[in-house]
């Protein structure tokens, strides 16, 4: 599923929407996710899962090729951990 | 660190301040769009929301593992797990805004 397809589902059963403010709708929702992890905010959907920023300290890494050490900057990354709901769902057999 | 949490409640209250819908409607759209993206994973497919990231199943084999207290041997049974790939947008985003000294202690 893409997003479109996410928006078009939510169209149709929302007539009495417009379907750009159905899109709006969707933009907000991802756009404020966005926005926390963007601040290193946690965002929690129970049921789902939980969605957080992890930092990755600077280490000095090695080229593999010529064995070469190299700085490798600090980094945050975005993680996702999936909530017991969703993992029971995917797992029901 | 002491972090904010987003929750439901608060996109609930974002999609009511920005457009002309109610509380209880807001409401809906945000349980809907997380029901939807849950339906979709779990009939297997990928979920894939621009400049936000993907959402893909992996099918996980059975494995030993065993129980980190009593050290016996217990297999792990096959499974399906959730991955998340954040778009190069959005991991742009969060490095351009946390990285640098003065937030080096930002977020774990």
């Amino acid at each position: 599923m893409i997003k479109s397809e996410l928006v078009n589902k939510l169209a149709e059963e929302n007539p009495n929407l417009f379907h750009r403010d159905i899109e709006k709708i969707v933009s907000i929702f991802f756009g404020e996710i966005s926005g926390a992890l963007v601040r290193g905010d946690r965002v929690e959907l129970r049921g789902f899962g939980a969605f957080s920023v992890k930092h990755r300290p600077p280490r000095i890494g090695r080229n593999p090729r010529s064995g070469e050490p190299v700085r490798i900057d600090e980094k945050f990354s975005p993680f996702f951990k999936a909530g017991k709901e969703i993992r029971e769902r995917l797992n029901k057999d | 660190m002491a972090e904010t949490t987003l929750t439901r409640a608060d996109l609930t209250d974002a999609i009511y301040r920005q457009l002309g819908v109610s509380r209880q409607e807001s409401a809906m759209f945000v349980e809907r769009i997380v029901e939807e993206i849950c339906a979709s994973l779990e009939r297997g497919e990928q979920v894939k929301i621009s400049s936000f990231g993907t959402f893909t199943i992996r099918e996980k084999k059975m494995r030993m593992g065993r129980n980190p207290k009593t050290g016996e041997e217990v297999p792990i049974t096959p499974r399906r797990v959730i991955s998340f790939r954040a778009s190069n947008v959005l991991k742009d985003q969060i490095n351009e805004n946390l990285t640098g000294a003065s937030n080096s202690q930002a977020a774990e």
